[in-house]
């Protein structure tokens, strides 16, 4: 069933529908009273959300029996980069106006800012060798070494998110047990596995 | 891109109302129950003390973009969990280092004053900012019923918390308190405020009545006040509780004193795209800068 190419197809439409849903809402005027707050909340928590799934895919393809999940993985990465772009995006352009020098003051001296920014560094080279061709040049030993990098973009996403708000931290912690469980789970397996015989080619 | 400027006039307030209360009357219909689902309009008088040369925001901004964490800490949150918050009858007590501590009704805090309207920049601590038509009277007035005595320098007061009917509160410790100087209490700036827009306080703008202190971050300018005590200690304040080296005692509008986390210098006014400059005290440093001369406000922030 996941072979399909419809399926496909509508993972790629559900993972568009939070933009057009933003769209939608700033069509009718509906982006509250702050409606430049409400974009770079809106697209950072997708951002995040995404990464999350992203993260997921490798220990439910185990969980569930389901290898072909794998299908999925490099096409939610791009869209959690897709929408950390958009999220950037609003800082830079519709937030900062492009103000580069109190971009630089801001990412030198607020941490949050710091976070993110680091987040979203770690997030380029990713989408950038996210091709067959790249991990064909890379070889798949050291293309997966770069892509664990994955890892500590999530943990950038969930401090900038931590660090961000002003008491309540119920939702950044939410995130931050999502992403301890996705990392748990591969620290468990490969715990469960260490002896093998080529632990490389088993941890994702 | 002028997002938040015209979509917010696109809507006229009574269509926006009649919606609102369209939306808020089905429960409440369905119920058989009775309750006013517009703010009564108020009387008011003219006032020296009002600011000009700003536009006003929309009253629908002004009521849908709120930090009030007893009913959640989304800013679109207590516009709707806020709906049914009871606000009559209320009482106000008004205690401490007074000769005469009493107890005012909501009524009687009305009808205290003259009802000035007054037009106030409202800067808040995270950056953004609105112009606001308040209703209301200076403090003073009120204070100087109860007759302060020598030993009450500070004043302290609370909002009202029920957890039923705030199920959504969190993010800090309830009951919200705030405190000022007593100096600062009494100047005349400081308005005891019970409606804005011509009109009654809706729930999520601080029903029945609240503080507006504009020189000061919004979060001075406590709402929904149950209790006013005069003090000779300076009162502990829900902020500074919550994060002290955030949230200082005093807070006031301060463009040269950055936030640890973000800077103050500039402010977004809502319905606006480019941020402005922050002005020192919020625009009103000649009226209220010499109740800080010689003090550091980089230390006392």
């Amino acid at each position: 069933m996941l072979r399909n190419r419809w399926v496909k197809i509508a993972a790629f439409v559900l993972c568009l529908a939070p933009l057009g849903w933003l769209g939608w809402r700033g069509w009718n005027q509906d982006l509250s009273a702050n409606p430049i707050e409400f974009i770079t909340h809106f697209t950072g928590d997708w951002t995040l959300r995404l990464l999350v799934a992203t993260l997921a895919v490798t220990p439910l393809r185990k969980l569930l029996g389901l290898p072909d999940l794998i299908r999925f993985r490099r096409m939610i990465g791009l869209y959690a980069f897709f929408y950390g772009v958009l999220h950037l995006t609003t800082y830079v352009w519709l937030d900062k106006f492009f103000d580069w020098r109190e971009m630089l003051h801001d990412v030198g001296k607020r941490p949050f800012i710091t976070a993110g920014f680091a987040g979203f560094a770690m997030m380029v080279p990713l989408a950038a060798t996210s091709t067959a061709g790249w991990i064909r040049r890379m070889g798949g030993k050291r293309w997966r070494m770069l892509h664990r990098l994955v890892y500590a973009a999530g943990v950038a996403g969930v401090v900038h998110y931590y660090w961000l708000v002003k008491s309540s931290v119920r939702r950044p912690v939410i995130y931050g047990l999502l992403v301890a469980v996705m990392l748990g789970a591969r620290a468990w397996r490969q715990g469960a596995k260490a002896p093998a015989a080529k632990p490389a080619a088993l941890v994702r | 891109m002028q997002l938040g400027m015209r979509y917010s006039e696109i809507t006229p307030k009574h269509v926006y109302l009649n919606r609102r209360a369209f939306l808020a009357g089905l429960p409440v219909a369905m119920l058989g129950a009775k309750r006013a689902l517009a703010e009564t309009r108020l009387q008011t008088v003219k006032s020296p003390l009002t600011t000009s040369g700003e536009k006003l925001n929309t009253f629908q901004q002004v009521s849908t973009y709120n930090n009030y964490y007893e009913f959640g800490i989304d800013k679109d949150m207590p516009s709707v969990n806020a709906r049914n918050f009871r606000t009559s009858p209320w009482v106000v007590s008004v205690e401490g280092d007074c000769a005469r501590p009493r107890k005012f009704s909501i009524e009687e805090i009305q009808a205290l004053a003259p009802l000035e309207e007054r037009v106030y920049r409202h800067r808040c601590v995270e950056a953004w900012s609105i112009v606001v038509p308040w209703i209301g009277y200076s403090l003073s007035k009120l204070l100087e019923k109860v007759q302060p005595t020598s030993k009450a320098r500070y004043v302290a007061f609370e909002t009202y918390f029920d957890r039923r009917q705030m199920p959504r509160a969190e993010g800090l410790d309830f009951p919200y308190v705030e405190g000022l100087r007593l100096d600062e209490a009494m100047h005349p700036l400081a308005l005891l405020c019970v409606g804005m827009f011509g009109e009654t306080l809706p729930p999520q703008d601080g029903a029945p009545v609240r503080l507006v202190v504009p020189w000061k971050y919004g979060f001075k300018s406590i709402k929904s006040i149950v209790k006013i005590k005069l003090q000779g200690g300076m009162p502990r304040t829900s902020w500074n509780a919550a994060n002290a080296r955030e949230y200082g005692f005093y807070s006031n509008v301060n463009p040269n004193v950055d936030h640890p986390r973000w800077s103050q210098k500039t402010e977004r006014r809502l319905g606006e795209f480019f941020k402005r400059q922050t002005l020192m005290f919020n625009g009103y440093g000649d009226q209220v800068a010499s109740l800080y001369k010689g003090m550091d406000l980089r230390a006392n922030y």
